[in-house]
């Protein structure tokens, strides 16, 4: 049988469980109705709107981690056949072109580094 | 389960009537039912009460001790004390990612269990991409914290939620470098397969292999740590600023799950970190003859218990750094990733990867370096715990019914 069966599986009975308990949740609940359900904000009335603008710096690991991510993502299937290489004698060969990518990689991190780009403040 | 499920057909003369297919889907749909209700369930529940009591005695006092046999049944009485909660959605609150996001943080938790092994063969759908599925579907809980500190329409939610998703994300890179050392010893995915390339004696776990499998550990587990939003790197939901973070405006059931999520995810890290580094469910080909010999079902409960026993270790080693160390500041956080774990792995990837070009067998003598290495400095560790507790007074530690 596939095995992705089994998630596909596991995720409809994950959502039926979690239904499940909320339904019965709210059949058990009290419900008060207008009562005050503004958010908590140290038992004030909230000033302001949250939803304004947040610090870019935020933005910024994000960014960088989907370069990084995709990068490293990319040395999962050289990693899976990299015993079978060196098994075979051509290790250095696979060795070397990976340390090829890894250095324009570093490359890219030290520039990084060179800009700040990580420095939170 | 598939090997579960023809053993199932051959012996029930009631399943052979059907077709095949749907007996595999029967058999997959109990497991998994039966791995939430019996394990993944009661674990997140009773891992809450082993927390709370051992933070308990680390601050010297008690605990929960009232529900049932010393508090045990504690995780109850809060569950159905969550289910009377009233719902609240706040009033300018985006009510539908609100009410969304913590059913994808469930799912992205509960979903990681499909291809986490608990023996040789039990084990739901073991996957060749296994490790990667997991990295993959526990991206999950990023969006719905990053969805429910949004939705709140509160400052303390939305700043917990963005720091977050920035902590989770960034610490991703780390942790899929670390892995990528283990992958590269074992030359597969599929968890079992990485089980089955490590051995039942310690010296010949992963984590032993070479002195950069070794630091590639640590690397994965203070990543875990960071991903699970575990002390010290809990600013997304820092009491003492943050109020609770992204999860301040939930209550009831909707709070549970976060919980739910948040310690069914320590034991997510520990399997992950036992099933990389600590080989898993390996136990000494001698012992399992002999298991085999006394009933067929027995080497299965030896290898259960041998992973599970290995992955509480690591879960209390996670609780004990909890009420150990102090929460880091933001840059720091993000300094300790970028700047030196990042860096840190890459080296470690290089460092295997020359490694297994220059010794493809591996080398015997510095496996077991690293291992008595290793069992030295736990026993230095527990002869200074021994010292320190000549001068205390070790009653309350050492009591277990108080």
């Amino acid at each position: 049988m596939d095995p992705y069966l089994s998630i596909l599986i596991l995720f409809l009975f994950a959502a039926i469980v979690t239904g499940g308990l909320m339904f019965l949740s709210q059949l058990l609940n009290p419900k008060k109705k207008g009562t005050d359900k503004t958010p908590y904000e140290s038992g004030i009335q909230p000033v302001g709107n949250p939803r304004t603008r947040f610090a870019v710096k935020f933005y910024l690991p994000a960014m960088l981690f989907i370069l990084f991510d995709v990068e490293v993502v990319f040395l999962y299937p050289w990693a899976v056949i990299f015993r079978d290489f060196v098994r075979s004698g051509l290790g250095a060969f696979i060795f070397v072109e990976m340390v090829i990518f890894l250095g324009v990689l570093v490359v890219g991190l030290l520039y990084i580094y060179g800009r700040r780009a990580l420095d939170w403040d | 389960m598939q090997q579960l499920a023809d053993k199932l057909i051959q012996h029930c003369a009631l399943l052979q009537g059907l077709p095949h297919e749907l007996t595999y889907l029967l058999v997959e749909i109990v497991f998994g039912s039966l791995m939430l209700m019996l394990f993944v369930a009661p674990f997140a529940g009773i891992i809450s009460w082993v927390e709370r009591r051992v933070a308990a005695r680390m601050m010297d006092r008690i605990g929960p001790n009232r529900v049932g046999p010393q508090g045990f049944l504690q995780w109850l009485a809060d569950g159905v004390k969550s289910l009377l909660k009233e719902d609240i959605v706040p009033s300018s609150a985006d009510s539908f990612l609100f009410r969304l996001a913590p059913y994808l943080v469930f799912a992205g938790m509960f979903m990681a269990f499909v291809s986490i092994p608990f023996t040789s063969r039990v084990i739901i759908a073991d996957l060749n991409v296994g490790i990667f599925y997991i990295i993959a579907v526990t991206s999950l809980v990023v969006i719905g914290i990053l969805m429910s500190g949004w939705a709140s329409n509160n400052k303390f939610s939305l700043l917990g939620g963005m720091r977050s998703a920035a902590q989770i994300i960034s610490y991703e890179i780390p942790a899929g470098l670390a892995i990528l050392v283990v992958v590269l010893m074992s030359g597969s995915l599929s968890l079992q397969e990485i089980i089955k390339a490590q051995g039942a004696h310690p010296w010949n776990w992963f984590i032993f292999d070479n002195p950069f499998s070794f630091c590639s550990f640590f690397i994965l587990f203070i990543s875990s740590l960071a991903e699970g939003n575990r002390t010290p790197f809990d600013i997304p939901e820092a009491e003492s600023e943050l109020v609770s973070g992204y999860s301040t405006e939930y209550s009831g059931m909707r709070f549970v799950f976060f919980y739910f999520e948040e310690w069914a995810n320590l034991y997510l890290i520990a399997a992950v970190g036992v099933t990389l580094f600590f080989g898993g469910w390996q136990i000494p080909p001698s012992v399992r003859e002999w298991a085999v010999g006394v009933h067929f079902v027995l080497p299965h409960i030896l290898e259960f218990a041998t992973f599970f026993i290995k992955a509480m270790s690591l879960v209390f080693v996670i609780i004990w750094i909890r009420w150990t160390l102090p929460r880091l500041r933001v840059d720091q956080l993000m300094a300790m990733c970028w700047q030196y774990l990042i860096p840190l792995g890459f080296v470690m990837v290089l460092g295997t990867a020359t490694w297994i070009v220059l010794f493809p067998q591996g080398v015997p003598l510095v496996r077991y370096v690293l291992f008595s290495g290793t069992l030295g400095l736990f026993g230095y560790f527990f002869y200074r715990v021994v010292f320190h507790l000549r001068y205390t007074k070790a009653e309350l530690q050492f009591n277990p019914f108080v």
